[in-house]
């Protein structure tokens, strides 16, 4: 499937995939951008992969449009004969659900006419496509939740959420990386640390792993925050082909 | 050129100022992880004040924003003031701006409102000295990262330099010539390129946009621009599926209100993008205040390429006259009558080559 450009400004280009959210389009826009990664040359500054687009940030100065172009075609060209992909790995993340960890989990609950149990239980039941990272620090907009368990956002949003809160607004279900105002409804939280600047590189996971909630108890979370903040923690994966583990 | 050694105490904060923050050029190859450029918003200013007092041109300097702070100076140092033109003193005498200016330890510096512009950028000799983060020391006020603990100056801060070079100290006369000084207007016209999602809009939307003046909302800041006039019409809606959000990217919500987005601003996002504007035009934008007013002229991308080359050469052009200004030992002036005819001559004495 070849990729549409569109011009962004005097410094970004977009390669564009068929307009609609998937998870098999989005792993060819993970693929590309690894390849050019890769394979980037002089002049070309980051690239962002969101849903269905790559961002290439250029510096025209060093490399211009039409070369630039001529090297996205090369590279788009090898990933056609190139069909090996990556294999997906999955990341364990640990999640207190409800309490004053997850405030919002009776609210979900009673709204989606299931008990507490079951909406832990569907949360917890299946892999979620991290799609791309954006937006603020660390944030992974992840695809896949139960629509049994579907809830709209607060109507005023919190001021405050503490780092590591997991909520679900509408479809859609995420982890709040850094302390934030937000209005998703707050079901759990994970001792993880999912944007730290301080360690290379930042987040844990690459767009295109998933997350598999591990429903933990409360002294799990405290005895798993605390080796967090000692820096000794390592974080359980998946490998989906091998069915191995391996920790990070 | 910048030394990361022993901190060197410049400034007391007496008086922070609307919002005064560190930032250096940027925090580049972070937005795949969320974390945007940051970094000044006018970066020509920025450079300019570097170049002055002798740094990198991406070292760490404060950037103020309206009204500025009012510093006590805790060393002697060398300080220059750029971009917006502020009303400004250093004790009792007029400070002004695009020059170095030799400051001593307990003079006071005091930067009031500003008169033509909105943003200006204090750079102190040596650069300011805080901790790198993710390879910048922006200061990301959202992201609670870079600068002093991820927020802006309050009383009582004190900011360090990195060693203070005392030969650029000494230097006698660097100042930037009239003729590149930056003439900020309220009222700009802001050059972009169109797309990348111009085809949400209607023939209409599109025209509506090109032709109309649009007001600095106060609900602005170095996130984005919001700006307020005639509603900009969607074909059909006004979401995409999100992606990128490059800097200076003209995002449209369904109100038909454009934002321009800007430093700080989140790295994606779901609104459709109807243009761009030009990275040297963003600074046009940044030194916008609210009630001010903008209106956007499309040109090509080729163009767009020109206009960015000519902005670098401009650059290169300034660095050779202050690197020049900085080898005059003494300067000194002189009539000449020749004939009836009476002439001013000016005299420099440079070093041997």
């Amino acid at each position: 499937m070849k990729t549409e450009k569109a011009v962004a400004g005097d410094r970004a280009l977009f390669l564009n995939f068929a307009n609609r959210i998937s998870p098999q389009i989005n792993r060819k826009v993970h693929l590309l951008a690894s390849f050019i990664e890769k394979e980037k040359g002089e002049g070309i500054l980051e690239i962002v992969p969101t849903y269905r687009s790559l961002c290439i940030y250029y510096d025209p100065l060093r490399l211009t449009l039409k070369d630039l172009k001529t090297a996205l075609d090369q590279i788009e060209h090898e990933l056609e004969r190139a069909k090996k992909t990556p294999p997906a790995r999955v990341l364990e993340i640990p999640v207190v659900y409800g309490g004053e960890y997850g405030s919002d989990l009776g609210f979900v609950a009673s709204s989606s006419g299931l008990s507490e149990e079951e909406v832990i239980q569907i949360h917890s039941g299946r892999d979620y496509l991290i799609y791309m990272c954006g937006f603020s620090p660390g944030f992974s907009y992840l695809g896949g939740l139960d629509e049994r368990i579907a809830t709209p956002r607060l109507k005023t949003p919190r001021v405050r959420v503490p780092a590591g809160s997991v909520g679900i607004a509408e479809e859609q279900t995420g982890i709040y990386p850094l302390e934030s105002a937000g209005g998703w409804r707050l079901i759990g939280r994970t001792p993880l640390k999912l944007f730290d600047p301080y360690r290379d590189p930042p987040i844990p996971f690459v767009p295109g792993d998933y997350f598999r909630f591990i429903p933990i108890s409360e002294e799990e979370y405290q005895k798993k925050l605390e080796k967090v903040r000692r820096g000794d923690y390592k974080i359980l994966i998946h490998d989906s082909q091998q069915g191995s583990f391996s920790c990070i | 050129m910048i030394a990361n050694k022993d901190p060197f105490p410049v400034f007391e904060v007496l008086e922070s100022g609307a919002l005064t923050t560190i930032q250096d050029l940027g925090r580049f190859g972070c937005q795949k992880y969320g974390v945007p450029f940051s970094g000044a918003m006018d970066d020509f200013s920025l450079k300019v004040a570097n170049l002055l007092v002798g740094n990198d041109s991406n070292a760490a300097a404060l950037e103020i924003t309206g009204l500025g702070p009012k510093l006590k100076v805790l060393n002697d140092t060398g300080v220059a003031l750029s971009g917006a033109d502020f009303n400004a003193a250093l004790d009792e005498s007029p400070f002004r701006g695009w020059r170095l200016v030799r400051v001593r330890k307990g003079s006071i510096i005091c930067i009031k409102e500003a008169r033509r512009g909105f943003r200006g950028y204090l750079a102190v000799t040596g650069g300011i000295e805080v901790p790198e983060v993710l390879g910048s020391k922006s200061t990301y006020l959202t992201g609670k990262m870079g600068g002093l603990d991820g927020r802006s100056l309050r009383k009582g801060d004190i900011i360090n330099s990195s060693s203070p070079e005392v030969s650029q100290v000494r230097m006698p006369l660097r100042f930037l010539p009239e003729e590149y000084v930056p003439v900020f207007s309220s009222r700009v016209e802001v050059r972009i390129i169109m797309g990348p999602q111009d085809d949400c809009f209607d023939d209409e939307g599109i025209k509506t946009f090109l032709n109309s003046w649009y007001v600095v909302s106060l609900n602005s800041d170095r996130t984005a621009y919001r700006l307020t006039g005639p509603k900009i019409a969607h074909r059909q809606k006004a979401d995409i599926i999100t992606d990128a959000i490059p800097q200076g990217a003209i995002q449209v919500p369904g109100d038909g209100q454009p934002i321009v987005m800007m430093a700080d601003r989140p790295t994606t996002g779901g609104y459709a993008k109807i243009a761009c504007v030009i990275a040297p035009d963003i600074l046009k934008i940044a030194q916008l205040k609210p009630q001010d007013e903008v209106r956007f002229r499309k040109i090509g991308i080729d163009e767009a390429h020109e206009f960015l080359k000519d902005k670098e050469t401009e650059l290169t052009r300034i660095r050779k006259v202050l690197e020049a200004q900085a080898t005059v030992l003494t300067r000194k002036k002189y009539q000449v009558r020749v004939g009836d005819e009476v002439y001013q001559v000016q005299v420099e004495e440079i070093p041997d080559e």
